[in-house]
């Protein structure tokens, strides 16, 4: 089962720019698939991206705007994305700053379809 | 937070702040408490101290009979709370940390920043001092001290 969530996210992972993707357990922060390049540390990134994203749910349901679609980080080094899914997983991605965050963020979609 | 002694704080004191655990206690791993945040009665941490001491020595031995090295971490994840249990090795021997956590943190988050208390733990011990001969008055001396320094009392 995970071999078939590893294959959905190196199509992610193969587009230009993107350094991982990863599907995480939105409650836990766990990793449960990756498909990550070397240097990117996806225990810690599922962490705490997880948590990034329970925070902002939070914020976005006190404020009546009901739960975020997707989380973009974008930092000086690149862009963390965060997709939730229906079943309490996210589909994370790291990318670099030259990526193509479009077709990335179709991709996380596509990947989030087929795990519901 | 109450340590036995000063160097234990900042690191436990940082795990505290970036993990957003609730209750944290830190034993040797014969159940004696080093360092605790969050309990309010000695008693608690007393029993609290001597489970977890109990629950790992209990999966050490569950991993020796299946011939396995020892579990990593235990994780019991309950509806309004969690807890996180694992040995970890110091100059001092091998401690355990026993971690409670609410929904507004995530055992990944946890076991994210335990794996830096450990290391922060490693970073800060002093060197060991050569120990004299124990005597009953000194023993009964630190033993008050210990108790001071964990329940204020």
């Amino acid at each position: 089962m995970t071999a078939g969530y590893v294959e959905v996210l190196e199509r992610v992972s193969a587009i230009g720019g993107v350094q991982g993707a990863m599907l995480v357990s939105a409650s836990d922060g766990l990793v449960v698939a990756e498909s990550l390049m070397e240097g990117v540390d996806g225990r810690a990134v599922a962490a705490l991206a997880a948590g990034l994203a329970g925070r902002l749910r939070r914020t976005t349901e006190s404020a009546g705007l009901g739960t975020p679609r997707m989380v973009q980080l974008r930092a000086e080094g690149g862009t963390v994305l965060a997709l939730p899914t229906a079943s309490d997983l996210l589909v994370v991605v790291v990318a670099r700053p030259d990526a193509n965050l479009g077709l990335a963020r179709l991709e996380m979609s596509d990947v989030a379809r087929r795990i519901r | 937070m109450r340590a036995l002694e000063p160097w234990m704080a900042p690191p436990l004191e940082t795990f505290l702040d970036d993990s957003s655990a609730r209750l944290a206690l830190l034993m040797t791993s014969a159940g004696q408490v080093v360092a605790q945040h969050g309990f309010t009665r000695s008693l608690d941490v007393m029993g609290a101290a001597a489970l977890g001491a109990g629950i790992v020595a209990s999966t050490t031995e569950v991993a020796r009979l299946m011939g396995s090295p020892a579990f990593g971490a235990l994780v019991h994840q309950g509806t309004r709370q969690g807890m996180f249990l694992s040995g970890f090795d110091t100059s001092r021997g091998r401690w355990i940390a026993l971690v409670v956590f609410g929904p507004e943190t995530s055992v990944g988050l946890v076991q994210l920043f335990f794996e830096r208390l450990v290391r922060d733990l490693a970073a800060a011990a002093p060197a060991e001092l050569p120990r004299g001969p124990v005597l009953a008055e000194d023993f009964e001396r630190e033993l008050n001290a210990s108790l001071h320094a964990l329940f204020g009392r």
